[in-house]
């Protein structure tokens, strides 16, 4: 009496299955148009991103090339222990951390207060005007910054050492073997290319506030100042909020070109302009140690992914709609 | 209307200011360029030259085969990038725009992930020299920044999904078309306001790159604009150290006088200062909508 109602569940199980392969086969013959879109770009991600993840695994081999990556030895935490061994270590991520944290802070400050001006001016085009000028370093290649710096801070024909400072009485500056002056030079690098972007940002910030809390505000009696404390600012909070925690979330990466090509590479700067970004190019590129550059990159990598996602946690705390995921 | 905004004067003159802050070592750059040598080796570089000379010019113009070339390289991976780029990009965020697409949110993922992890310096040099061997090609200069992560797709991808009416797509559907004429006829003429936007994006990034050039270049024909300037400047930093007998010993290692120097920087900058007026719209644009929303 069981054995034909199995059956049939049976053959009702196969039926389904294999209702369930024909309208996957369905499906993709449906979209597979779209699946043949997606192939290039994935394929590229796989190799300019997937791969490169799983390669941070040489930072635990000791790498040969005469056997090759894959089949060169295993060495375990060797090449960890050698960097965090170093004063390295300790310098590098010292000034990636200090300076990244001095940019937010400065940038952020700056940029909020050149965006305000730039809103209380009434001529449209003067406005624009000023946007574009501030907006300009932004655009060029850092190498180009870098030929910038050296017509201001060159020893011998510099702006600053031949006009600026006999003006003032003092002399020349070796200014690319003196690491001291660096913090306050690359600072200021920094503001001078960054702060017209986070400027722009704030700027449509601020223009979409509305005009009728001002307007209630000045017949109150408020004086300008109090209208940027108690309206500009707060209602910008949540896009401040949002960019200074995405910049904490990528306070371990550095900006490569401003601590390579500003200090041209210089050797005697080393103590002060030395990021991770740097250590890890100069490991694989100049001295070819591969074990420790790696490593200091896998190190990089992985605090980084532990920053970003607490940072988004956080935004997400903030505000659910910011958040990157 | 005079209580709502601050005094005008002070707030121009202090924009004023930093105007010419952020414009001041660009003009410096040209009129060094346009300066007598020996003046620069008397005075320094100067905002008002004692001698000015357009002899750096006519030496690039004359002798220099490097630069052209070296233009010749920029203008290329330039015009190639940011054409694939942007079409890889908008075929692999069109699908993701999609609703109906099977497999999105894994898809998505896989994109995703890419902003939030990275391999690093060392296994991504690895992967393109050892495992695909583009050490000194013009692949090299070209690959690494085609997508470099899923950002730009994400912002293509929100843009399709707002602003292209799905009943648009499938009534083009319905009437025959495939989803490639969709995609072509339909999708990419509604969306050049963000193709236009990721477009100027890539073409800056390529103009601008000389990273890719410093780590897999190492042969001076494949040199760009970028890398040209570069290498001229690692020569500079070997004397700017060393410190040792003045302006003459640049001239005694073969080096570019100091004029013809910043005339090639400004080579390097001048087509971005020339267009940058009329695009400047765009460029605002696109700075915007990639902050507020990834």
């Amino acid at each position: 009496m069981e054995t034909p109602q199995i059956a049939q569940a049976v053959r009702a199980g196969e039926r389904k299955e294999s209702g369930r392969l024909n309208f996957i086969l369905r499906k993709l013959k449906r979209y597979r148009a779209l699946f043949l879109m997606i192939i290039p770009g994935m394929i590229y991600l796989i190799i300019n991103n997937y791969l490169p993840m799983f390669g941070v695994v040489i930072a635990f081999k000791d790498i040969n090339y005469a056997k090759g990556i894959l089949g060169s030895d295993w060495i375990g935490f060797k090449n960890f222990e050698y960097l965090f061994e170093t004063k390295d270590a300790w310098i590098i991520t010292r000034n990636t951390i200090l300076y990244n944290g001095a940019f937010i802070v400065i940038n952020t400050v700056l940029a909020i207060a050149v965006a305000i001006l730039l809103n209380e001016v009434k001529k449209k085009l003067a406005s624009r005007f000023y946007q574009s000028a501030i907006l300009l370093p932004y655009l060029i290649s850092m190498v180009v910054v870098g030929y910038l710096g050296l017509s201001l801070l060159n020893v011998e024909s510099g702006f600053i050492n031949k006009q600026l400072l006999p003006l003032l009485g003092m002399d020349p500056i070796a200014w690319y073997t003196e690491a001291k002056y660096w913090p306050y030079i690359l600072a200021i690098v920094n503001i001078w290319k960054n702060v017209g972007y986070l400027c722009i940002i704030y700027l449509a910030s601020i223009i979409g506030i509305d005009h009728e809390y001002y307007e209630a505000a000045t017949i109150d009696g408020a004086n300008k100042w109090h209208q940027i404390r108690s309206i500009t600012v707060p209602l910008i909070m949540p896009t401040i909020t949002i960019m200074t925690l995405l910049a904490i979330g990528r306070i371990f990466y550095s900006d490569f070109g401003l601590f390579y090509q500003v200090p041209l590479n210089s050797g005697p700067l080393q103590p002060t302009t030395d990021v991770i970004d740097t250590y890890v190019y100069r490991g694989l590129m100049t001295l070819g140690d591969i074990g420790m550059s790696s490593a200091a990159g896998l190190y990089q990598s992985l605090v980084g992914f532990v920053l970003v996602l607490a940072a988004n946690y956080a935004v997400s705390r903030k505000n659910r709609d910011q958040a990157l995921f | 209307m005079k209580t709502n905004h601050m005094n005008q004067y002070a707030v121009h003159a202090i924009l004023i200011l930093l105007t010419a802050a952020c414009v001041f070592p660009f003009l410096l750059l040209i009129t060094s360029s346009l300066t007598q040598e020996q003046a620069i080796v008397r005075d320094g570089y100067s905002l008002l030259p004692k001698a000015w000379s357009i002899e750096a010019y006519e030496y690039l113009w004359n002798k220099s085969t490097s630069l052209v070339k070296a233009y010749g390289i920029t203008v290329t991976i330039t015009i190639v990038g940011t054409t694939v780029g942007l079409l890889i990009s908008a075929l692999l965020a069109y699908p993701l725009s999609r609703g109906d697409m099977p497999l999105r949110g894994t898809l998505s993922f896989i994109v995703f992930f890419t902003l939030l992890f990275n391999g690093g310096l060392v296994p991504t040099y690895l992967v393109f020299t050892e495992v695909f061997d583009m050490k000194n090609t013009l692949l090299a200069l070209i690959i690494p920044g085609l997508l470099t992560n899923g950002f730009f797709i994400l912002l293509i991808r929100s843009f399709f999904s707002t602003s292209i009416p799905v009943p648009i797509i499938e009534s083009a559907y319905i009437d025959g078309a495939t989803e490639f004429k969709i995609f072509y006829q339909i999708v990419i003429p509604l969306s050049l306001p963000i193709l236009a936007t990721i477009g100027l994006m890539l073409t800056i990034g390529y103009w601008n790159d000389w990273f890719n050039g410093l780590i897999y270049v190492t042969e001076p024909e494949l040199y760009s604009i970028q890398n040209l300037l570069n290498r001229m400047l690692s020569n500079i930093q070997f004397l700017q150290q060393t410190n040792i007998g003045g302006n003459n010993s640049t001239a005694a290692a073969g080096l570019p006088m100091n004029s013809v120097r910043m005339a090639m920087a400004v080579a390097g900058i001048l087509p971005i200062l020339c267009v940058y007026p009329f695009f400047q719209k765009y460029f605002v644009k696109g700075l915007t909508i990639g902050a507020v929303k990834g």
